[in-house]
């Protein structure tokens, strides 16, 4: 068939396609927002340390990263420092822990959700959003009160006669976790919900007839067919958990210190630029080397279940 | 057996039936805060080895009572017994009876022979043997060699079987399908009832099918139970529901009846519109008090002659297969045209004159074809 060459260019365009001009806005966006910031702390990592601290000098350097494992001395000699690295296997047990925690409550609470009559259903999805209505800070702020030693949770167990003393909670890794928790609880309930909800329960009541008992049920045929919903999960909790900030700065105390507390710190009361930059490269090399595992995993547990691609998660 | 009367408390023939379903109650809440009475003291025996089909139309609590069978509902009253055992308060996964679901409910993320093995694991058994169980039941619904596959890379009809596979593979006491057709297409539909009605044989497992469509309830059933507003209203084989329906209900729901009104004597019927009938044209045991009775004739044992002082005019006609299908108009001189009479008759096309629209004719019935009816 030949070309239509006498058609108009609006004619020929097909659906879907768009003019290059109305990408733009988005082009530019990513350019200024995302990408320029990127180059910027990428160039700053290896470039030298300002002579007040503030900024970085215009002179290459390896410095920022023999940093990350080696301390240099006064006199000059360098030696292993674990310092950073420990930080970094810091950060990732309490990404790790929040997952998990996140993923034991979300599974009974979308399951829940999602065997809601409709009407009802929308009523408590959007009370699962209720915390984004007020800023993170104020509501990591607020954990300070509930869990500091003169607090509610301190006074109700004295007040029924349990403990004599309070126990202290704020500012140790238990607050941290608490506050990681309970910042990304909705991020993990979301997906798994949206996943629950197009499960067909009739699915159950078949593996109920076949002479499956409740925990068979969950196992073998619920918790197969929600996967791509943890899976999403997952990744929504577990990379902004690497790097959150709030918890452990504001209910950890700093005690228990992750790699974005050490990354802000170097560009605040540390003043070492180029150091902080190459914690942030870092930060995001694990974060896209984490995707990638998330990518393969997910990929081979849909092939093994059979159900829509990783791709259709995003 | 009619059931408008009498409700036979014991089971009829000595042997125990392999189900026996005993004032069955159940109610479901309307969102609005109403009742809506889905099973209402429903009884009925089932005999071991029979097909039994549930027939109604739909919200008839046919579905509902398959489904307190199976127990994926608790009945608010009643008992349900399988082979003398008591089951209606026994968890789903403990009784033996599955259910082959009208969704056919098969797991998307198992292969076929996965989901036919499912329900075998769950009853512990060894995995050579799950292997050879497998295998017997993809030969036995013809899938052989599609034991790999994925249920979505299946047709409707091959899902179908699966379905089949795996609920018969538990070799359950009573395998209960829910509409386990009405996805099919008409043809495949046909095939899919005369193998399950050899499956049925070939197994001698005890079969209970739901189904709205009357001719599939007549094609398979051993046994048909009509269901009307949450109550069984009559219970027999297809040829006894068909010939005697109880109601005017079952007349209209199983095929096509002329349900006419008339006054019984001793001698015979008078019916509105039409005239005198016979009393030998009624079914010869009509045990009917006189006075007022509807009568249920169906359409083939009406004939209708052409006689220029005919009682009815002819106002249709349209073939029906091999068949044509006569419809006429009956009103006694002087009547209002509300009070005519519609009658439906049905004759073989071949060899005759077919009538013409607007023909007067008389109506006649066939020897002992009237059945009386409750209203």
């Amino acid at each position: 068939m030949k070309a239509p060459w006498s058609a108009t260019a609006r004619q020929r365009r097909q659906a879907g396609q768009g003019s290059w001009w109305s990408g733009l806005p988005g082009v530019v966006y990513l350019i200024a927002l995302v990408f320029l910031p990127l180059v910027i702390i990428f160039v700053y990592s290896f470039l030298s340390r300002a002579k007040l601290g503030v900024g970085v000098k215009w002179q290459f350097s390896l410095t920022p990263y023999t940093e990350l494992l080696f301390s240099e001395s006064l006199s000059g000699g360098r030696s292993f420092d674990p310092t950073y690295l420990q930080i970094i296997a810091n950060s990732f047990w309490y990404a790790i822990i929040t997952s998990v925690v996140c993923l034991v409550l979300s599974i009974p609470i979308a399951l829940w959700l999602a065997t809601r009559a409709p009407e009802r259903r929308t009523a408590l999805v959007f009370a699962v959003t209720i915390p984004f209505w007020t800023s993170l800070l104020i509501r990591t702020y607020s954990f300070i009160i509930i869990l500091n030693d003169n607090g509610p949770i301190n006074g109700l167990l004295k007040g029924i006669g349990i403990i004599d003393e309070p126990i202290a909670m704020l500012y140790t890794p238990f607050a941290t976790v608490v506050g990681l928790v309970y910042t990304f609880l909705p991020f993990m309930i979301l997906p798994i919900y949206a996943s629950a909800e197009r499960f067909d329960f009739r699915l159950a009541e078949a593996a109920y007839d076949l002479g499956a008992a409740k925990w068979t049920v969950l196992r073998r045929i619920v918790l197969p067919s929600i996967r791509p919903g943890i899976i999403a999960g997952m990744v929504l909790v577990f990379i902004p958990a690497l790097g959150s900030y709030l918890a452990p700065e504001l209910l950890g105390g700093g005690k228990t210190s992750m790699i974005a507390n050490v990354i802000a710190a170097q560009f605040g009361a540390s003043r070492n630029w180029p150091f902080g930059a190459a914690l942030s490269v870092l930060l995001l090399v694990i974060t896209l080397l984490v995707l990638v595992i998330f990518a393969v995993v997910a990929k081979r547990a849909s092939r093994a279940a059979g159900r829509g691609g990783w791709e259709a998660l995003i | 057996m009619c059931l408008t009367s009498t409700i036979s408390e014991e089971p009829l023939d000595a042997s125990a039936p392999a189900l026996s379903v005993r004032d069955v109650t159940k109610t479901f809440q309307t969102p609005e805060g109403g009742q809506i009475s889905a099973l209402d003291s429903v009884s009925l025996d089932i005999a071991d080895g029979s097909f039994m089909v549930l027939l109604g139309p739909s919200g008839c609590g046919k579905t509902t009572l398959l489904r307190c069978i199976a127990g994926l509902e608790s009945p608010d009253s009643g008992r349900i017994d399988l082979r003398g055992q008591r089951i209606d308060n026994m968890p789903v996964w403990r009784r033996r009876v599955n259910t082959v679901f009208q969704s056919y409910a098969l797991f998307p993320h198992m292969t076929v022979a996965q989901n036919i093995a499912f329900g075998l694991q769950m009853d512990k058994v060894p995995g050579d043997i799950i292997k050879r169980k497998v295998g017997e039941s993809l030969d036995m619904v013809h899938l052989s060699g599609l034991g790999s596959r994925k249920p979505s890379q299946l047709s409707g009809g091959q899902q179908q079987r699966v379905a089949l596979a795996r609920a018969l593979a538990k070799e359950p006491e009573v395998l209960l399908l829910d509409e386990p057709l009405s996805a099919l297409d008409l043809k495949l539909r046909r095939g899919m009832q005369s193998e399950l009605k050899r499956l049925q044989r070939e197994t001698s497992i005890t079969f209970v099918l739901v189904t709205h469509d009357q001719d599939e309830a007549m094609a398979m059933g051993d046994q048909v139970a009509v269901f009307n507003d949450g109550r069984i209203v009559q219970v027999g084989e297809p040829r006894e529901v068909y010939l005697r329906p109880c109601s005017r209900f079952v007349a209209d729901f199983i095929g096509e009846a002329n349900v006419l009104t008339g006054a019984l004597d001793t001698y015979g019927l008078v019916i509105e519109s039409v005239g005198f009938v016979p009393r030998d044209r009624l079914m010869p045991d009509t045990q009917a008090a006189l006075g007022q009775v509807h009568v249920a004739v169906r359409p083939e044992n009406v004939s209708l002659q052409l006689d220029p002082v005919g009682s009815a005019k002819i106002i249709d006609v349209s073939y029906v297969g091999g068949d044509m299908r006569v419809e006429a108009v009956a009103a006694a001189s002087g009547t209002a045209v509300n009070a005519a009479v519609s009658i439906v008759s049905r004759v073989p096309s071949q060899g005759v004159q077919p009538p013409r629209i607007g023909d007067r004719v008389s109506v006649s019935f066939a020897e002992g074809s009237l059945t009386v009816v409750a209203d």
